[in-house]
């Protein structure tokens, strides 16, 4: 088989892209080699498509087709219209770490009356600094062959570095927005946060559009560890703007006895992919990863998680609903694996998807691969339509047509949502897809 | 004017006819019981005047206060002061029973051009009502339905009638499912909501229900038609002698 493949114009434009951007990516020496390596491993790959089995569903040759340049660092303009997003996404008392166009922003971030136990670094500082030995290490983030991830490393402009001490309970949430101001611009940032053993914590990211921003590429990481006895609850809402694309990749690392609930909504952006891997390193983690789709028009939304049951007696439990209007298409890929050793595991996964629209698409591929002997697993998924005679008794009680769907739609959501434990990051996923549902009407 | 009129109804569903030609007037202040055995048409009527949609209606026409009730939908109906206590009330997991009751009456009140209830005003209401019909308040933090048993859904089905205040209340079998205790206590709460300014009619299989409801006006159903009308005293003749003499003339 011949392996030496021609390049495709996509991938041409894209290897132009990285060299022009190159002299403006952060950090020298083992940074620029790192970058460097990392880009290989991209145009080896290149571009996902169909053809590559967790990409079947999500061909980024077809939906993203080009690779834009990297977005402008942000002038005053731009941070002008950030901060009027921003009012969009406020959350009282949090500690606001906004980036934007790809670039921290000291101007627009809120970090006062910062926790002791919390460190904040900025990736980019760290990148640069010559002195810094560690600085490599924020490449390598052990995802093998995802050239979306390697796109990232090679790439990645900025971000933070948030680092919480051994047993600190932290109850403000830490939130990280990013704002996209720039139309046909890409960005990459790259965050990580370090809770410590028996620290508490709660995380929240946004992804968002400043008004004008059209059709924009962002291609996000974020690292977590989650020390053993931690716990950390986690929510991400991601309403970029309706031409934008969005590739995302979570990687949690769940220490023992350690607990993990993380939830995402995707109801913008016009394709999207968010890549959840989650990986029990120590006995009696227990998780939760739930999530919601919300798709209309032409969007495309992906919802792929890996968890990985490398270790004996944890919990893992995944809630996943997908709500699809007119001729959108949402996709969900949920992998469970439980390696030989990972005995007692408890694994669920349940999935289900509402098509509003007959020519609305969903996709659920729900995958075991259990090695182990003595475990529970079990995964379940529907598709279908809302209950007419659900409907009926609605209108029958004077709800109107559209009321009565988005009565019902919110309690299907909610099945998800509910798993939110914090009651204002509950309430703020509520009305997130409140918003949807009103737009709608 | 009467409250409700149908004249000469034809409905089919999928290409079979269920009712050839069935013809009621109700007044406000008026009790109507529908009688007749199963597959006589008495659940289609029901359905067709709340607006359910599957039913084709062929020929004749529904009116109410004299507007064409056909050309609404059941959301309009319903502001209208149409109200269908279900057979089988349906369970709605995720939608707490009170946020229903809310979002139902506001709606209803919003489409009538009247103000929505305060807070304040709306939970007094729903608790006195609650009381009355022995409904625990546990229950309307829950899903609406959801785990309730046959007289529970039946006392919530009864909980809105009296909270959307409609003229003119169907009751499609309710007596089914529940056992005499139960069905005291519906009826009992139906029987507060007789009023000149509301009108019923109650479907059912069996005369027991109208011991309890005791109607102005029977009305036996057979093959989808009216088929013999008279006071409380044709359903205990009908208890007596049962539906096939009505069978075979229809």
């Amino acid at each position: 088989m011949n392996v030496v493949v021609a390049k495709t114009e996509t991938g041409r434009a894209l290897s132009n892209a990285f060299a022009v951007a190159r002299g403006r990516l952060p950090g020298g020496g083992r940074v620029a080699d790192a970058r460097k390596q990392a880009f290989e491993a991209y145009e080896r790959l290149g571009l996902p498509h169909r053809r590559i089995e967790e990409w079947k569903y999500t061909d980024l040759r077809m939906l993203m087709r080009e690779v834009l340049p990297l977005a402008d660092a942000p002038d005053q303009d731009a941070l002008r219209r950030a901060k009027a997003a921003l009012a969009g996404h406020a959350i009282a008392g949090a500690t606001r770490l906004v980036l934007v166009d790809g670039v921290y922003s000291p101007e627009l971030s809120d970090t006062a009356g910062l926790d002791a136990a919390i460190r904040i670094q900025i990736v980019r500082d760290v990148l640069e600094d010559a002195g810094n030995e560690a600085r490599a290490d924020l490449f390598n983030i052990n995802i093998a062959d995802n050239a979306m991830v390697s796109l990232n490393a090679a790439m990645m402009t900025d971000g933070v570095l948030v680092t919480i001490a051994e047993q600190a309970v932290v109850t403000k949430p830490i939130q990280i927005v990013h704002v996209a101001t720039r139309s046909a611009a890409a960005t990459y940032t790259r965050s990580f946060l370090k809770l410590g053993k028996g620290a508490r914590a709660t995380l929240v990211e946004n992804f968002a559009g400043a008004e004008g921003a059209k059709a924009y590429q962002a291609n996000d990481a974020v690292i977590v560890w989650v020390g053993e006895g931690a716990e950390l609850e986690h929510v991400r809402l991601m309403v970029d703007a309706i031409d934008a694309i969005n590739i995302s990749t979570a990687v949690f690392t769940v220490g023992a006895r350690a607990r993990l609930n993380t939830f995402n909504m995707t109801s913008g952006g016009h394709v999207s992919r968010y890549q959840g891997y989650v990986s029990c390193a120590g006995e009696g983690a227990q998780i939760t990863t739930n999530g919601v789709n919300l798709l209309n028009g032409r969007q495309h939304a992906d919802s792929t998680l890996l968890l990985d049951h490398a270790v004996p007696n944890c919990t893992s439990r995944e809630v996943f609903r997908a709500v699809v209007d007119d001729r959108a298409h949402s996709v969900f890929q949920g992998r469970i694996i439980v390696r030989p050793y990972a005995q007692k595991t408890d694994a669920k996964m349940m999935t289900r998807a509402l098509l509003l629209s007959d020519e609305a698409e969903a996709d659920n591929k729900p995958e075991l691969e259990i090695f182990a002997d003595d475990v529970t697993c079990g995964h379940g998924a529907t598709t279908g339509a809302l209950d007419e005679s659900l409907l009926f008794y609605l209108r029958a009680r004077g709800l109107s047509e559209k009321d009565a769907q988005a009565l019902l739609i919110q309690a299907f959501v909610g099945e998800a949502i509910e798993s939110i434990a914090n009651d204002g990051l509950r309430d703020l996923a509520i009305s997130a897809a409140q918003r949807w549902l009103e737009a709608r009407a | 004017m009467p409250l409700l009129e149908v004249k000469d109804l034809q409905v089919r569903v999928e290409e079979r006819e269920i009712l050839h030609g069935l013809s009621l007037t109700v007044n406000l202040g008026e009790v109507h019981a529908i009688m007749g055995p199963n597959g006589s048409g008495k659940s289609t009527l029901s359905h067709v005047i709340a607006g359910k949609p599957g039913y084709e209606v062929t020929g004749g026409e529904i009116l109410f206060r004299g507007e064409d009730l056909l050309a609404m939908s059941p959301d309009e109906r319903a502001a209208k002061g149409v109200f269908l206590a279900f057979q089988y009330p349906v369970e709605i997991p995720g939608v707490a029973t009170m946020t229903f009751l809310r979002t139902a009456l506001n709606a209803q009140r919003k489409a009538r051009g009247e103000s929505e209830y305060s807070t304040p005003d709306f939970l007094k209401k729903v608790r006195e009502v609650a009381k009355s019909l022995n409904i625990p308040q546990d229950m309307l933090r829950r899903g609406v339905n959801v785990g309730f048993s046959g007289g529970e859904k039946k006392r919530n089905e009864i909980l809105q009638m009296a909270l959307f205040e409609p003229s003119l209340c169907i009751l499609d079998e309710m007596d089914s499912g529940l056992d005499i205790d139960a069905l005291r206590v519906a009826a009992d709460g139906v029987n507060a909501l007789r009023s000149p300014d509301r009108a019923m009619v109650v479907i059912t299989h069996y005369q027991r229900l109208l011991n309890y409801i005791v109607p102005d006006f029977v009305h036996v159903m057979s093959k989808g038609r009216v088929v013999k009308s008279g006071d409380k005293e044709l359903a205990l003749e009908l208890e007596a002698s049962g539906y096939t003499q009505f069978e075979d003339a229809a």
